[in-house]
């Protein structure tokens, strides 16, 4: 159990890396690979969201982008409305807890199992999709931002807090996305630690008995499916500022099958693995790009189909697995040594 | 008999209480009483309903007909959560446990829902001590025997502090010492708190009993002391007389 | 009266659409409690097989009745073989895994067919008036096969042997193994024919929504809610969740417009499933095939 120090060390060793990769990254890196590096960590912001909810969660939402997407649209319609992006980013993180709040409170409160949840999360983003495809008249606007269907809104760059006109450069975007991620993965890290963060991933293990201890686990559920979507929403804000526009594109099938794909190649339970998949997979689709053979549908359907058969703890926890097994090749006697409560970094 | 004689406050109270699944009666119009700091046995044989009344009192199945209550507060149709928020203990028949984590962590889960982070330190050390977990508490629980899972539950039910304990089949699948042990252990937990204990471990009982409820086609058909059931001729006839 | 009549044989086929999208879905939902997440593209195979195959002269008719579900049925047993059969016992695992095989589907017949439209096929059966107003004739055809396809389900299930181990199977998968049902080849069987009911839905809809590799997203939504919503019975859970929702959305959609019909039909089914955790026939009809 000991000090909660203690229980964050790797997480505080990653930000650290995180943190001296941050600080050099633009001296030796091109401007056209940090901006793209803003959107893969965008990416990685949304696959921190997931880890949590479903890896420690254990909550099965397949429609986390839905959040993302939201989080994307809000901050972009809030930031042409208020002529700043301060406030709009607050607006994201509401209107995208709020949605997952109202969702949650049917599917937990409904006790819909866990086939049914994912399958609902899904069949939310999609039509999402849909319904933001078809707004392309001039009467879909809120305030002063046309909806614009299929083709999206372009986002407004993020700017100094409280100062509209001080518009942050890409390198100051990189900065910011990166500073997002290290904090985001520092609190999440320290929130599966806490109180809260301990009976969520006893719900995952055994929702019966947390009942029966007395926790109310729908609202335990509640609260971690909310909070994995305000993490999601900040990922959105990150992307439609990495890319420049958002389009009905962030709610589609592939992009929803994605965010599973990286935290199942990452593993469920750590939060560094679906963060360090998400970058790896990133680039494996970017160097496929153009070319048709080996689209990139093919290439996750294979990577999914595999890793379910073959690996289905993903990446991390089977590597974290591997060296323990490894370090204690005596096995029972010096079994007490370690053994941590599940997981780690 | 002392058995009948009140020994305080009532704590459980069932009138009426049904449970029908389609045509089926699976308990059928009983009224139950449990006192304060009573250990109260439920035998009968398989399908007599004493689990499903179980369920009932435990927020796992909403009865048909009929109420519970609990220390004077209706209960009837309450989520298990809430009625383990009035300082109930309870163990299900299917072991409840949260495998993918250390013995020292479940007991610790238990202990926090119901006191601040010191006293659910000292009460997780206290616990592991008392059921002699002390050994694997850094084990996952989900590699540990079926005893040994078993007694981590019972310990997620003592460090609750519970006035009130329901334990279904607590025995199940145990070894002749690891019932031995768990019969202790039930007695220990009854010098703090009332116990219902639902079993078919005759030897067991006999470890535990005092008053003993002997369900048959979803009615209580006799209530009284062991030794007293193991003498009536109706009793022996419907469940001893089969099963030994 | 014209209108009226013109009116109900659209919510009607709203309904039969529903129906016959969710069907091959809800045979597999029904028997293996898994989702299929690559029912979408199931339906899209059966669109490309249809095109192809008219394509190299074969009679439309043919090529929609019989050829869609035989490649498609054929694809569901291979995959069930080669995929599906490692998986069983793990729900989860299972519905990543035919997400996995959603993705590789795309990414096939992308790579054969490319990303846009294949030739389409034009629709077979022209308008019927109605006084003043005119109906699909199509659309009546697609109603009246899927009331056939949803009797001859019926017929399997109420009088043959594999429908005797089906509906077993439906009760308690448990008691069907200890019988010494093999529940394998039950399931690849289960599979099959899901595949296969799916795969003319694909190709019956083909002249009427064109073909493209990612048409399947198109539908999934629709039909996952409402086989969602109708439970795990196979007939009665379709056809409750269907004209419950198809009602609801071809209502919203006459008084709305169609932007807000799918959306209203979403609403439904999430205020359902709060009152009904396990949809129309997990609360109601229990016993129904």
């Amino acid at each position: 159990m000991g000090g909660s120090l203690r229980e964050l060390r790797p997480t505080l060793v990653w930000a650290l890396i995180g943190v001296i990769f941050t600080l050099f990254a633009p001296s030796v890196l091109q401007l056209f690979t940090i901006i793209n590096l803003t959107t893969a960590i965008a990416l990685a912001v949304l696959a921190l969201s997931l880890a949590l909810v479903w890896g420690y969660g254990g909550i099965l939402c397949f429609g986390q982008v839905a959040f993302f997407g939201l989080g994307a649209y809000a901050y972009t319609i809030g930031a042409i409305n208020f002529g700043g992006s301060t406030w709009a980013i607050l607006v994201a993180v509401m209107v995208a807890s709020a949605f997952a709040a109202a969702l949650g409170y049917f599917i937990f409160y409904g006790r819909v199992s866990d086939v049914y949840l994912g399958v609902i999360t899904l069949t939310v983003t999609l039509i999402l999709y849909s319904l933001i495809r078809r707004t392309s008249g001039p009467e879909y606007k809120i305030g002063n931002a046309l909806l614009g269907g299929f083709n999206g809104v372009s986002s407004p760059p993020l700017n100094a807090p409280w100062d509209a006109r001080a518009i942050l450069f890409p390198e100051q975007v990189f900065y910011v996305a990166m500073a997002a991620l290290i904090i985001l993965y520092v609190f999440v890290g320290w929130l599966v630690t806490t109180h809260f963060g301990r009976v969520c991933v006893a719900i995952r293990e055994n929702e019966t008995r947390a009942e029966l201890l007395g926790y109310d686990t729908r609202l335990y559920k509640l609260g971690i499916f909310t909070i994995g979507a305000g993490v999601a929403a900040i990922g959105g804000v990150l992307f439609c500022n990495g890319v420049g526009r958002v389009t009905p594109d962030v709610f589609s099938l592939y992009n929803a099958a994605l965010t599973i794909i990286w935290v199942i190649v990452g593993g469920r339970g750590t939060l560094i693995g679906p963060i360090g998949a998400t970058f790896g997979l990133f680039y494996l689709t970017a160097s496929l790009g153009g070319q048709s053979v080996f689209n990139n549908n093919l290439v996750l359907g294979i990577i999914l189909i595999l890793f379910v058969l073959l690996v289905p703890k993903g990446v991390a926890p089977t590597l974290i697995d591997w060296t323990r097994r490894r370090s204690r090749p005596a096995g029972r006697e010096r079994r007490r040594r370690r053994a941590r409560p599940e997981g780690g970094a | 008999m002392s058995a009948k004689a009140r020994r305080g406050e009532a704590v459980v109270e069932t009138r009426g209480l049904s449970m029908h699944f389609g045509g089926v009666r699976a308990v059928d119009q009983v009224d139950f009483t449990l006192y304060d700091k009573e250990l109260r046995c439920l035998i009968g044989p398989n399908g007599a309903g004493k689990s499903t009344f179980f369920k009932c009192l435990t927020g796992q199945l909403r009865p048909t007909h009929g109420e519970v209550t609990i220390r004077g507060r209706e209960t009837t149709g309450a989520e298990p959560h809430e009625i383990a928020g009035l300082g109930v203990g309870i163990k299900t028949q299917v072991p409840n446990v949260f495998d993918g984590v250390t013995v020292e962590e479940n007991l610790w889960l238990a202990a926090r829902r119901w006191h601040g982070a010191a006293r659910a330190r000292s009460l997780t050390a206290e616990v592991l001590e008392r059921l002699r977990l002390g050994d694997i508490r850094r084990s996952l629980v989900g590699r540990l025997a079926h005893g040994q899972r078993q007694w981590v539950e019972l310990g997620m039910v003592v460090a609750m502090e519970p006035w009130l304990v329901l334990l279904d089949e607590p025995a199940a699948g145990m070894t002749h010492e690891e019932t031995a042990r768990t019969a202790e252990i039930i007695l220990e937990i009854n010098e703090m708190a009332a116990l219902i204990v639902v079993e078919h471990d005759m030897q067991f009982i006999r470890m535990i009993s005092r008053t003993v409820t002997l369900f048959h086609e979803g009615r209580i058909l006799m209530e009284d002391t062991m030794d007293a059931i193991s003498a009536d001729a109706r009793a022996r006839e419907i469940y001893l007389g089969r099963s030994a | 009266m014209d209108q009226v009549a013109a009116l109900v044989i659209q919510l009607a086929y709203g309904v039969a659409n529903l129906a016959l999208i969710s069907l091959g879905l809800a045979i597999i939902f029904g028997m293996m409690r898994v989702i299929n997440l690559a029912h979408g593209e199931f339906l899209m195979l059966g669109g490309y097989t249809v095109v192809v195959a008219t394509n190299n002269g074969v009679n439309l008719w043919i090529a929609m009745l019989i050829l869609a579900p035989l490649v498609v049925g054929v694809i569901g047993v291979v995959v069930e073989r080669l995929l599906i059969r490692w998986l069983y016992g793990r729900m989860v695992d299972t519905l990543l895994a035919t997400w996995g095989l959603s993705l590789l589907l795309i990414g096939i017949v992308t790579s054969i067919f490319g990303a846009s439209t294949a030739t389409t096929v034009s629709v077979p059966i022209g308008v019927i008036r109605i006084g003043e107003y005119s109906v699909s004739g199509y659309d009546l055809f697609l109603i009246g096969v899927t009331l056939g396809l949803l009797g001859a389900v019926y017929a399997v299930l109420k009088l043959t042997k594999l429908g005797l181990v089906a509906r077993g199977t439906m009760q308690n998968a448990e008691m069907a193994s200890a019988l010494g049902v093999s529940t394998s080849r039950i399931y690849m069987i289960t599979f099959g024919l899901g595949a296969a009911v799916t795969g003319l839905a694909g190709g019956l809809l083909a002249p009427v929504t064109g073909v493209l590799p990612t048409i399947g997203a198109t539908y999934i939504a629709k039909a996952f809610i409402t086989v969602i919503s109708g439970g795990a019975s196979i007939l009665a859970g379709t056809a409750a969740g269907s004209v419950l929702l198809g009602l609801v959305n071809g209502i919203f959609s006459f008084l709305t417009g169609p932007t807000f019909g799918e959306v209203a039909l979403l609403l439904a089914a999430i205020v359902l499933l709060r009152l009904m955790p396990r949809g129309i026939t997990g609360r109601f009809f229990r016993k129904s095939l």
